[in-house]
Order: C-alpha cells, then sequence, then structure tokens
C-alpha cells in the first residue's frame, strides 16, 4: 500500500510536469510548507504516542475504547474533542489505536471530532464567524460524530 | 527561529521525558524509542506522498471559478461546488476559517459556508488515501458516505436556525476593533 501511494505521486508529478512545469514547481512548494509545518507536530505526536505506549498497558487503552453503547461512542468522541488535529496527525494516530485493538466505529467517532470539533481552537473560529455559529457548528459536529460512529457499528 | 523552537516544544518536552525516565526505567524508554521509530517509519511511508497530492490539487484545482457558485441563488450545485472547492485545499480546518471568511464576502451563503468548512476537515481525496492506508478503505469509504448527508444537513440546519446577518454582525464587529 505505502509504495503504491508513492507511485501513484510520481505519475502524478510526472502528468503535472508534462502540463505545466511552472505549476508543478508552485505545488511542490506548497507541500513542502505544509509538510515542514506538520513535522514538529508529527515529531511531537509520534514521541508522545510511543511514551504513552510504553507506560499505558494496552488493555487500558483498549478498554476506553470498547465502552459499549452511547456512553463509549460520548467519551470517545469528548476526547476527541478537545483539540483540532489535520489529517495527517489523526489517521496515523487512529491507525496505532486500530492495532491496539479499539473497534473501527469508536475510531470513526474519535477521527470525526478530531478532525471537525476543537474546544482549543473555538476561539479563533468565533473570532471569525462569533459565538453562536461556532457553538452550533462545533456541536452539531459533535453530534455528527457520534452518529457517524453508530452508523459504522452497524455496517462494519 | 523562537517560532520554530515554539512548534517543537511538545518532541522537546517528551524527549526529556524519554531521557528522565530512562535513568529510572531503561527497558521502558527502549520500548518506547522502539515504537516510536517504527511508528515513524509508517507515517514517512504515507505522509509525504500525500502531501505532494495536496499540493497538486490545490495548484491544479480552478478555485475562482470554484468561489462564483456558491451564492445565495445556488442550489444544491452551490453545495456540490462547497464539498469541492473544501477538498481541494491543503492545511488544518483552522486555515479554512480566513478562506470561509472570503468566501463569505464574496456573497456565499451559510449553508455553503458550513458545508466548505464541514468538507475541509473532513474530505479530501488523499486524505481518504492516507485513511485507508492507515486504516482500512472500506472504513474510509463508510465514513465518507455517512459524512456528506451528516454535513450538508448541518449546513442547512444551520442556515434555518441563525438569522440571516449573524456572520455578517461578526465581521462588522472586528472591523470595528
Amino acid at each position: 500500500m505505502s509504495s503504491t501511494l508513492y507511485t501513484i505521486m510520481a505519475v502524478a508529478l510526472l502528468l503535472s510536469w508534462w502540463r505545466d512545469p511552472e505549476k508543478t514547481r508552485r505545488a511542490l512548494r506548497i507541500s513542502h510548507h505544509s509538510l515542514r509545518g506538520l513535522v514538529p507536530k508529527i515529531l511531537g505526536m509520534i514521541s508522545l504516542v510511543g511514551l504513552l505506549l510504553a507506560l499505558i498497558p494496552p488493555t487500558a487503552i483498549t478498554s476506553l475504547f470498547n465502552i459499549h453503547g452511547l456512553k463509549g461512542f460520548v467519551l470517545v468522541s469528548a476526547i476527541g474533542s478537545l483539540i483540532t488535529m489535520p489529517g495527517p496527525i489523526a489517521f496515523p494516530l487512529a491507525g496505532s489505536l486500530l492495532k491496539l485493538g479499539a473497534p473501527p466505529a469508536t475510531l470513526a467517532a474519535f477521527v470525526t471530532t478530531l478532525t471537525m470539533v476543537g474546544t482549543v481552537t473555538a476561539p479563533i473560529e468565533s473570532s471569525y464567524f462569533g459565538k453562536r455559529f461556532t457553538i452550533m457548528r462545533q456541536s452539531l459536529s459533535f453530534l455528527t460524530a457520534i452518529l457517524i460512529g453508530l452508523l459504522m457499528g452497524a455496517f462494519l | 527561529m523562537k517560532q520554530h523552537l515554539k512548534d517543537y516544544r511538545l518532541f522537546l518536552m517528551v524527549l526529556m521525558l524519554n531521557l528522565v525516565l530512562a535513568a529510572w526505567n531503561p527497558a521502558l524508554i527502549r520500548s518506547s524509542a522502539a515504537k516510536s521509530g517504527s511508528f515513524l517509519l509508517e507515517v514517512l511511508m504515507i505522509v509525504p506522498p500525500v502531501m505532494v497530492l495536496m499540493g497538486l490539487m490545490d495548484v491544479w484545482l480552478p478555485r475562482r471559478v470554484v468561489e462564483r457558485h456558491l451564492g445565495a441563488d445556488a442550489g444544491l450545485l452551490g453545495a456540490g461546488v462547497a464539498l469541492l472547492l473544501g477538498t481541494a485545499a491543503a492545511g488544518p480546518l483552522y486555515a479554512a476559517f480566513p478562506v470561509a471568511v472570503s468566501l463569505q464576502a464574496k456573497g456565499a451563503r451559510l449553508a455553503n459556508i458550513v458545508i466548505f468548512l464541514g468538507t475541509w476537515a473532513t474530505i479530501k481525496i488523499p486524505m481518504i488515501m492516507m485513511e485507508s492506508s492507515f486504516i482500512s478503505l472500506r472504513f474510509a469509504l463508510l465514513r465518507l458516505l455517512f459524512t456528506i448527508p451528516c454535513i450538508l444537513a448541518a449546513g442547512y440546519l444551520m442556515e434555518r436556525l441563525l438569522p440571516a446577518d449573524v456572520l455578517s454582525q461578526q465581521q462588522d464587529q472586528v472591523a470595528e476593533h
């Protein structure tokens, strides 16, 4: 799978370069810029996850994600709501939790709140759109996450 | 440089914690380092190519054409365009806020702003590739299938419940300060 991604990247880059080298250079500058912004966050997340995995017995983490019923979804979604993470950080984290035995349905709720809801970034959002808009969007996203988790549980 | 160090503060803090704990329990830290190492390898196999693909999408999708189709008279087409626009760009959700404000200034309706923000946070084709690499393709596609109607519903619901000028009020306040 991983070599597939590099192959797709290479093909896309070649196609883009063939169509327009200047645009491709601009695209690579954008990629470079966002990747550089991600490096410190990814390193922080990786080191923290490594340490936590070594400190906390896997069974404790698994049981947190295995609380059955609505209560479990609400709890996991609430943890995911604390901070907003972009996909490149949220998905590796979810992948490592999956390996520990967290069920996909709970992970779906977790990933959804991780990417869509953020208590820490709420003040920024509110400065752009106002309190009412922010509270409403974030609460609806929270409900969405639980709904998605329940649906995933039924279909996966 | 100062900003640079600040970005690394979590990493540096964990590193220090590791060093302190290493004196007390070396085996624990060996396990911590090994786990972080294999995790890092996995991330390196997936994240860089996805970021390159996102850069390419950012450049090749004609954003200006798309921005024209988000207005009040744009119905389902507008929602579709908001979805597409949200999938196109790179960056975390808070990077989308200023873009959403500029869309709103250009006359986009509230539902489309919400749809745009929701899509930006959750749906991106390169991200779906990343999600399926780390979890599974079935997981990624099912989550996508359930997320789209939820985002659309949230957009139209918020437009119903909030006064039409809720966003412009806020922008006026920002302008006054």
